[in-house]
């Protein structure tokens, strides 16, 4: 399987992990002040970063070269 | 007085930015619109991210976490963090090649161009203008909401206490707030309260945001996003940390959060009270980024495609920082921790501001203020500009056809009609306000309509100039229809409830986000239309598919 798919692959598996019917009337506080579907959703958030960090990687739709007209800020 | 003061002083200082940008500007139509294609990783995130997080990300996620609970994070940030990186990723880099290419600076353009049709932009400019104006409302209303509470008193044995201004001090006329349930004429108990009044704080944004973005055009905007985005962000934290150890009022940092979170009463802590299909659909409604105009014309600011990067990866995160404070903010405000007042619970935009006047200090008070009012202008400005931008070169210079208008005929056209839409928007803020949250969902969900459509330019050959028409109007049909059934956001929990015969909790319907309904209906228009009439010329297709190595 090439790279790229794989990202694909975890993209979907993150909107499925979003739907977390498990947790819908779960009480729990995360550390005794995080309400768990709370924390389970910053989860979601981390993993949505570190997954489109793979994404940038492995599935960059171009190959345009950085271009010199515009004047370079920050 | 501290409050306004330090509200005054932060207003002072974007201006003094906008001027420090107008002497980088470089007096062309490309500059002022699109800075001259010069925006860099850091300042694209910043500017993206501060764009996208408006009065709905504080005011909004706060207000609602108070009414719904916790589970509004999962509904619109956690899903925000997925869909808006997907679609940075899949349309803004396409989007920026092609707009870098063919010299796009709008959306229509780019539409006209790729759909062979050049009136494409008689439907598709109204239909976004009108979706732009309550995007504008809520920043708008929130912002004098902002301002207002926090400078004024508290209402104690009929009368105002603690207020900025004495009874009088402003014209009955700005006197907005009536008794709940009374039919009685607006007062100053329940209107201004010794606050500055809501109409004259809204002016006085617009008012400022207007000269920032007069003076400065597209660099001066990305500059005031960048700074406000990053005041908003650490002034955020720096509010939750104050209003959690006022709440849970203990010696620690730590044990006041627990104490806080364990006061949350059950209903809010779950999502009992959210069916599940509606929680699913709700992420349909993320998918407007991709349709939003300033956010289009945000794109084509990029230096390079790998400028993207940064926002792609980092948007998430900027969210969790932003919307997990907020949310649980919100939640605690329904604890017995506090007593919210009901003018304030009836009104959940202010929450948020009703907390800092109570919690904080007034300087902090007033900085936390200028950190709330700061998301909201970030996306102020773009928004403004965006319809100058699109108003030049959609409308404007299409009519002048041959008699092409020079630079600086452009600009002035741009300003003007800024000036024409930011009073009208200011005069539609001063009607009843509807819940910000509510007002941004249905604003968001007709962008979201439109996503078929974007998505199919940028990669279904075969969409046609019909199909087109057929989905923008079916996208724009539904929307109205849906719009007029939940009583014009009057109604905030509305969805289309379809019947089934197995649901998770047993009530007999399926209920959908009005989202849901309107993207179906504007997708199999598209499709249905286009496969059935003459498809996009060879020439088209060449130019926007380009197989690989031509």
């Amino acid at each position: 399987m090439k790279p790229a798919h794989g990202v694909w692959a975890l993209i979907l598996f993150l909107i499925i992990a979003h739907q977390d019917i498990w947790f819908w009337d779960d009480t729990t506080l995360v550390f005794g002040f995080l309400p768990v579907a709370l924390a389970y959703h910053a989860c979601i958030s981390l993993a949505a970063a570190f997954t489109w960090y793979l994404a940038t990687r492995f599935c960059w739709p171009s190959d345009q070269a950085p271009s010199a007209q515009g004047r370079d800020t920050a | 007085m501290t409050q306004l003061l330090i509200i005054i002083g932060y207003l002072f200082l974007l201006l003094l930015l906008g001027i420090g940008a107008s002497r980088l500007f470089r007096g062309t139509s490309q500059d002022y619109m699109l800075a001259s294609h010069s925006i860099g990783p850091f300042l694209l995130l910043m500017s993206i991210f501060g764009t996208t997080m408006t009065a709905f990300a504080l005011v909004g996620s706060t207000g609602e976490s108070f009414k719904e609970g916790v589970g509004v994070y999962g509904m619109l940030a956690s899903s925000s963090g997925i869909i808006h990186s997907l679609c940075f990723l899949l349309l803004g880099v396409k989007v920026w090649e092609l707009g870098r290419k063919y010299e796009y600076r709008t959306q229509v353009q780019f539409f006209r161009d790729r759909l062979e049709s050049r009136w494409i932009g008689v439907i598709l400019f109204p239909v976004l203008v009108g979706l732009v104006i309550p995007y504008l409302l809520i920043g708008v209303m929130a912002s004098g909401t902002v301002i207002n509470k926090v400078t004024a008193g508290s209402i104690r044995d009929g009368r105002v206490v603690g207020g900025t201004f004495e009874e009088g001090t402003f014209p009955q006329f700005l006197e907005q707030g009536k008794k709940p349930q009374s039919e009685e004429p607006a007062n100053f108990i329940y209107g201004s309260q010794g606050g500055v009044p809501k109409p004259l704080a809204s002016l006085a944004i617009c008012g400022i945001v207007l000269i920032y973005v007069f003076l400065g055009g597209m660099r001066g905007t990305t500059w005031a996003n960048t700074f406000q985005t990053l005041v908003f962000m650490v002034l955020g934290i720096v509010t939750f940390v104050v209003i959690a150890w006022q709440l849970g009022g203990q010696e620690s940092f730590w044990t006041s959060l627990q104490t806080a979170s364990s006061s949350i009463p059950i209903e809010k802590l779950t999502r009992i009270h959210i069916p599940p299909e509606k929680f699913l659909t709700y992420m349909f409604v993320p998918l407007s980024v991709g349709m939003f105009p300033h956010l289009f014309q945000h794109w084509l600011t990029a230096r390079s495609a790998e400028s993207f990067k940064l926002p792609i990866v980092a948007h998430p995160l900027f969210i969790a920082i932003v919307w997990v404070p907020c949310v649980l903010i919100g939640a605690w405000a329904t604890s017995d921790l506090i007593t919210i007042p009901p003018p304030v619970a009836a009104n959940p935009n202010a929450v948020l501001p009703f907390l800092v006047k109570q919690l904080a200090g007034p300087v902090l008070g007033g900085l936390l203020t200028a950190g709330i009012l700061a998301a909201i202008m970030s996306s102020l400005d773009s928004q403004f500009l965006c319809l100058g931008t699109m108003f030049t070169e959609d409308v404007v210079r299409p009519l002048c056809g041959q008699r092409s208008l020079s630079d600086r005929q452009q600009l002035l056209v741009a300003r003007l009609f800024i000036i024409g839409i930011v009073a009208l928007t200011y005069g539609l803020s001063l009607f009843e306000p509807r819940r910000v949250f509510t007002l941004g969902v249905w604003c968001f969900s007709g962008f979201s309509s439109l996503f078929p459509l974007i998505l199919a330019a940028l990669y279904w050959p075969r969409l046609t100039k019909a199909g087109a028409y057929a989905c923008v109007l079916a996208a724009a049909g539904s929307w109205l229809w849906l719009f007029r059934a939940s009583e014009f956001a009057a109604q905030p929990n509305f969805t289309v409830n379809i019947p089934v015969p197995i649901t998770l909790d047993g009530d007999g319907y399926w209920q959908l986000m009005p989202v849901a309904a309107m993207i179906a209906c504007s997708t199999v228009a598209m499709v249905c239309v286009s496969v059935v009439t003459k498809p996009p010329s060879d020439a088209t297709v060449a130019k926007f598919f380009p197989k690989n190595g031509s």
